[in-house]
């Protein structure tokens, strides 16, 4: 009975709270994005929406702001960029930065978004009430909602048999947002497990670092030293659970997007250098 | 300049029966157009549910900076008007003010059926409203629990406490009066009196444990009041966005209630005072001292909202003092405007004598008042979803007729619940009533006696009396 095992298990469950959170990680899942060699083609989010079944929600849903792109690509035309028109746009891609400190996890009056044993912001759906606090939380906002049922309209037959069997598709009604493709980290890691092994470097692999054409997105276990992204991050000295880096050497590129809210997001950024006009 | 009376002390205990009794029977043509009006209303809403019910939340035209919309700013708004009740009747009750008497009981009514009508919105916003119940910490096998780290469920537990603890509380209040009918009625209305007066006879040892349950309910009900807003504000306060991440939110979201919760008074006051006749009752001078309440706690409404602009201001966060900017310039500044000057301005209204006296202003006024509480609602929820931190997502949003509808319907909904009380239950406190009749009867006794005392003392004193205090 459930009620035995709160009763049991009441000292346990205070000792979690007092500690403040999850910090034997095995894995930590994170990124590196750099911004430099980004040239904004959206293959990202073209293979962000074929992986995980993303629903295509048309235009005039688009220009609501229904879209459920988990991975979009931001424009900004800032003072420097409308000075020198030829430049182009900045962009950037986000994601759901899977953050150390999200906050969208306390808000969420079920739990149906949790912090991983990965140092992953998972969310269940079938858990999901609807309730949209953790949108209203991000930041970012990089949860999307589904507004409607996009089942019939999203993929007529045959378009269906496109689907990725590896995770479902979201009924109306629930949030949903990028995961790091856990499919494919859960697919990773149970390889390892039965060859009795580490999970070796770029095993898992996300759709959106996979199909980027110039390996802007990397992506990576933190936790492993040798890791391509553990090195990036080092090499641009920027920490984990830290609101603010005090790097050696300023010139140094890396960033993480609102870390000074504490949310201590996954996700590095390397700043794009452009030439001076 | 005016000396009248809260109360006429010359009303005959059986007269005040007689008038409150005479409200609740035979309903007139105007009364079943109400319910009807208030039955459209609801038909309006329970389609536009049944359209979000099965099609999903994107019909109410949230997107996704929007994820909250009107739903939210109105269930706020109806929380807020539930503590109108509890200010009357637990708050004034415990400081003596016995001006309330005649008008604590439609507050209290309106303190229940505001809170039904604000604990449906909750739920008609959830994207899976049939899953609803996941909320509460009902015992599973599977070990699932709600997380009661979110302001929400502690939403969900503050709001039940607060309706069941003030449903109860209008309940008790009204067992000597439902006697009353239960003596005077016929019918089905005789067998539903019976059973709700508990079998009271009005006996020496049955007042005393009335008096004491009524004292202990108001003492359980203030700190509920308080917090049910404070955690309402929680929803608010306890994120990360900017605006509303304010440690103000709490006493801020409880002048605001109170505020409105009185604006209703004074609305209602005007209508049953004139439906009703209850003039009698319902005086010029409760009115006038209901007018100095309100305009008291818009006083500190607006202190409170001076309190958080200037926080965010010289706090120099510059996610916070964007989202202020943009309140006051951006794509709401009107509804902004139109709060500050209906919720700040108006209110002025009632500090004049003159204005405050006369009902059809106060009506408007009243009226007005709630009004700039409604706006505050939405500016509190609207400006920071539509301005959060990362610029790429800001947008803004207008409800659609799905969430209008809902809304409009919520109103339908209150007004049906409120017209069936008011012709079920004495709206008007009976015993009550007569109590402050008898008090300051014997009041008036006690002053005639001492004055005669007194003329007495300088009788014996000086030889020459005071002419002039025999027909007082």
């Amino acid at each position: 009975m459930s009620l035995e095992n709160l009763l049991g298990n009441w000292s346990q469950y205070r000792k979690g709270h007092e500690e403040g959170g999850f910090h034997d990680y095995k894995h930590l899942w994170g990124m590196a994005i750099d911004l430099d060699i980004c040239i904004g083609c959206n293959a990202c989010a073209t293979a962000c929406y074929a992986e995980n079944n993303l629903a295509v929600v048309g235009k005039e849903r688009f220009e609501k702001g229904q879209a459920m792109h988990w991975l979009r690509l931001e424009r900004y035309w800032d003072q420097n960029e409308l000075d020198h028109p030829a430049q182009g746009a900045s962009f950037l891609p986000m994601m759901c930065q899977q953050c150390d400190a999200a906050t969208c996890e306390p808000v969420c009056p079920v739990a149906a978004t949790y912090h991983t044993p990965d140092g992953l912001n998972a969310q269940v759906y079938n858990r999901c009430i609807g309730s949209r606090y953790c949108s209203n939380n991000c930041p970012y906002r990089n949860r999307y909602f589904n507004f409607y049922s996009y089942y019939e309209d999203s993929w007529p037959e045959p378009l269906n048999m496109q689907l990725n069997p590896d995770l479902t598709v979201r009924d109306k009604g629930v949030m949903e947002k990028c995961t790091f493709c856990v499919q494919r980290i859960r697919v990773a890691k149970d390889n390892a497990k039965m060859e009795n092994r580490p999970v070796a470097d770029g095993e898992a692999m996300t759709a959106c670092a996979q199909a980027c054409p110039t390996n802007a997105i990397v992506f990576g276990d933190y936790m492993d030293k040798d890791s391509q992204v553990a090195k990036l991050w080092k090499k641009h000295q920027v920490k984990l659970r830290l609101t603010k880096q005090n790097k050696e050497n300023p010139e140094l590129r890396g960033y993480r997007i609102f870390e000074e809210l504490n949310v201590d997001p996954s996700v590095m950024y390397l700043e794009r250098v452009r030439e001076e006009v | 300049m005016y000396n009248e009376k809260d109360i006429n002390e010359q009303i005959a205990w059986a007269k005040i029966n007689a008038d409150v009794l005479r409200s609740m029977e035979n309903p007139r043509k105007g009364y079943w157009l109400a319910v009807l009006i208030c039955v459209l209303m609801l038909i309006c809403a329970a389609f536009a549910e049944y359209i979000q019910y099965t099609t999903g939340m994107g019909p109410a035209n949230l997107n996704n900076p929007h994820m909250w919309g009107m739903y939210i700013s109105t269930f706020v708004f109806w929380i807020g008007m539930s503590h109108s009740g509890t200010l009357l009747s637990a708050i004034l009750h415990i400081i003596h003010a016995d001006w309330r008497k005649p008008i604590y009981r439609f507050a209290e009514a309106m303190t229940t059926f505001s809170l039904m009508t604000a604990g449906l919105f909750p739920i008609i916003h959830l994207g899976r409203v049939w899953n609803m119940y996941w909320v509460l910490p009902y015992v599973s096998d599977r070990g699932h629990w709600p997380n009661f780290r979110s302001p929400l469920v502690w939403d969900a537990f503050a709001i039940s406490t607060y309706l069941s603890a003030s449903m109860l509380f209008l309940f008790i209040g009204m067992i000597p009066d439902l006697a009353i009918c239960r003596d005077n009625a016929k019918g089905w209305r005789k067998k539903l009196y019976t059973v709700l007066s508990l079998g009271w006879m009005g006996t020496d040892r049955q007042w005393r444990n009335f008096r004491k349950t009524y004292l202990l309910m108001a003492c359980f009900l203030i700190p509920l009041a308080v917090s049910v807003h404070s955690i309402v504000s929680a929803d608010f306060a306890m994120s990360i966005m900017p605006g509303w991440h304010v440690t103000t939110f709490p006493p801020y979201f409880v002048a605001g209630a109170l505020y409105s919760g009185c604006a209703a008074i004074i609305t209602l006051f005007v209508l049953l005072r004139y439906f009703f006749r209850f003039e009698e009752y319902m005086t010029t001078p409760i009115m006038e001292k209901t007018c100095k309440l309100t305009f008291a706690i818009a006083m500190v409404w607006t202190y409170l909202n001076l309190v958080e602009f200037c926080s965010v201001w010289y706090g120099h966060d510059i996610y916070n003092k964007e989202v202020l900017i943009a309140k006051a310039t951006g794509p709401y500044a009107w509804v902004f405007w139109i709060m500050i000057f209906c919720g700040s301005v108006v209110p002025f209204t009632l500090a004049v004598q003159k204005l405050r006296r006369h009902m059809p202003t106060m009506f408007v006024v009243s009226l007005l008042l709630n009004l700039s509480m409604f706006f505050e609602r939405w500016m509190i929820v609207a400006p920071t979803l539509s301005m959060s931190h990362d610029p790429h997502q800001w947008d803004i949003m207008y409800a659609s007729v799905v969430q209008w509808a809902i809304v409009f319907g919520s109103f339908g909904w209150f007004g049906l619940l409120f017209l069936v009380f008011v012709k079920i239950f004495p709206s008007v406190s009976m015993y009550e009533v007569k109590e402050m009749v008898f008090h300051r009867r014997r009041h008036l006794v006690n002053e005639e006696a001492a004055a005669r005392f007194h003329r007495r003392k300088d009788d014996s004193q000086t030889t020459t009396g005071e002419p002039g205090l025999e027909g007082a």
